[in-house]
């Protein structure tokens, strides 16, 4: 390894400085900054506002945790950990992201032609156990974070009146919107990245032998 | 707290996969436009936003706005030595389509058949849904686009060898795996946060 890298991306990806896949998205370098600068703007935001820096890294690490993502989750809960003496959220997450993992997308459509691809599923509330653990204000973020993931068609102004019953503002709730649905974005940056890495290292192999 | 949601009586809420350009309704309140800072302008990166109810409702938190917007733009614009418009924006439309975002999958599938000239096929792949036979090398980055929007994740090395087999170089993989990852976000900002509607514009 030549010199260190500290996009997210990358580490996740597992993506070499002067690896092939890292001229790669060298050549996307507007794209590659900017995903490195959402991360920064999420995680390490100028003023934190109305979302505690925990409390970001604890919904990380669930939306990574509920893609079934281990590399991902386990970066967030090591942040958690170096942000907050927050153990208790820690086992309480993991013990969420196993009751939250399901197969998606679902949900339903509005109501017309389209319902016939209506597709049931978990609807995810956090246990009481998480709920001690984790508090009221969190515990609605997670649940909204699963709908996100999971359903996203079937967001509505109730789930959102949810956020606000629970005590976040409006723009908590736009930066928690934006939070979760970065992570799934990077989750599955990282997964094809990492998928094609893989592709090239077997084509490399197989060439070798071949040669 | 003063904060509250806005309900609208959206009378023309689109029931179908459409091409038509549809208008947005928020359901948190943008911010004021009459109050936006320099922050925000940068937040903003176009000023014509300023006039977009979505926009203004993102700026809240302006610094993460400004770097997805710029995410967005080289993903979708920088089109050197990789793969052309109109496929990243079909990676965008059946992303969308089977997220179901249908007022994300109205915008690019728009784009796509500009950039194509291929109106029914995208028009089929709306109606029909992802499964819809578009052709080899459509149908690879439609089966690529579904499979990595799916949770758990199940893109794996058999699309990619299906990308390269209908011609994409690793660069262009590349443009696939972005358009369509991009898309997940796109499509849970915009369906978590309003509801589509005929007419309007957003």
């Amino acid at each position: 390894m030549g010199t260190e890298t500290s996009d997210i991306i990358d580490i996740l990806a597992g993506i070499e400085p002067g690896s092939s896949l890292d001229g790669i998205r060298a050549r996307r370098l507007q794209a590659r900054e900017n995903a490195q600068k959402s991360y920064l703007a999420l995680f390490e935001p100028v003023e934190f506002g109305d979302v505690a820096a925990a409390e970001r890294y604890a919904v990380a690490a669930f939306v990574a945790g509920i893609h079934g993502e281990p590399a991902a989750t386990g970066f967030y809960l090591a942040e958690l950990a170096k942000a907050a003496d927050k153990l208790a959220w820690a086992d309480a997450l993991k013990a969420e992201i196993d009751r939250g993992r399901t197969e998606g997308p679902y949900g339903a459509f509005p109501v017309g032609p389209l319902s016939v691809e209506d597709k049931a599923g978990l609807i995810y509330r956090v246990g009481a156990d998480g709920q001690r653990a984790l508090g009221a204000r969190l515990a609605a973020v997670l649940e909204h974070a699963h709908v996100l993931v999971f359903r996203p068609r079937d967001a509505s102004p109730a789930a959102v009146q949810a956020l606000l019953d629970a005590g976040w503002s409006t723009t908590a709730i736009v930066t928690l919107s934006q939070l979760v649905a970065f992570l799934s974005f990077q989750v599955r940056a990282v997964a094809g990245l990492r998928t094609l890495g893989a592709s090239l290292g077997h084509q490399a192999n197989a060439a070798a032998k071949a040669s | 707290m003063t904060d509250s949601i806005i309900v609208h009586d959206n009378k023309n809420e689109p029931v179908v996969f459409t091409q038509d350009e549809l208008g947005w309704l928020p359901w948190l309140e943008p911010f004021p436009e009459a109050d936006l800072t320099e922050r925000h302008w940068a937040g903003l990166v176009d000023k014509s936003r300023a006039k977009s109810d979505y926009f203004r409702l993102l700026v809240r938190d302006p610094e993460i706005l400004e770097a997805r917007t710029k995410t967005d733009k080289d993903i979708f614009y920088n089109t050197a030595d990789g793969l052309p418009r109109a496929e990243r924006e079909l990676a965008a439309a059946a992303t969308s389509r089977y997220n179901g975002c249908i007022y994300c999958a109205s915008v690019h599938a728009r784009f796509a058949t500009v950039h194509s000239k291929r109106r029914d096929d995208v028009q089929r792949l709306l109606d029909k849904g992802v499964g819809t036979d578009l052709g080899a090398r459509w149908n690879a980055i439609v089966r690529a686009s579904v499979a990595l929007a799916a949770t758990p994740i199940a893109f794996g090395e058999q699309h990619v060898a299906e990308l390269r087999s209908v011609g994409l170089d690793d660069a262009e993989i590349v443009d696939v795996i972005n358009s369509a990852a991009f898309f997940n976000w796109a499509n849970r900002l915009m369906l978590s946060l309003g509801e589509p509607t005929k007419g309007s514009d957003a």
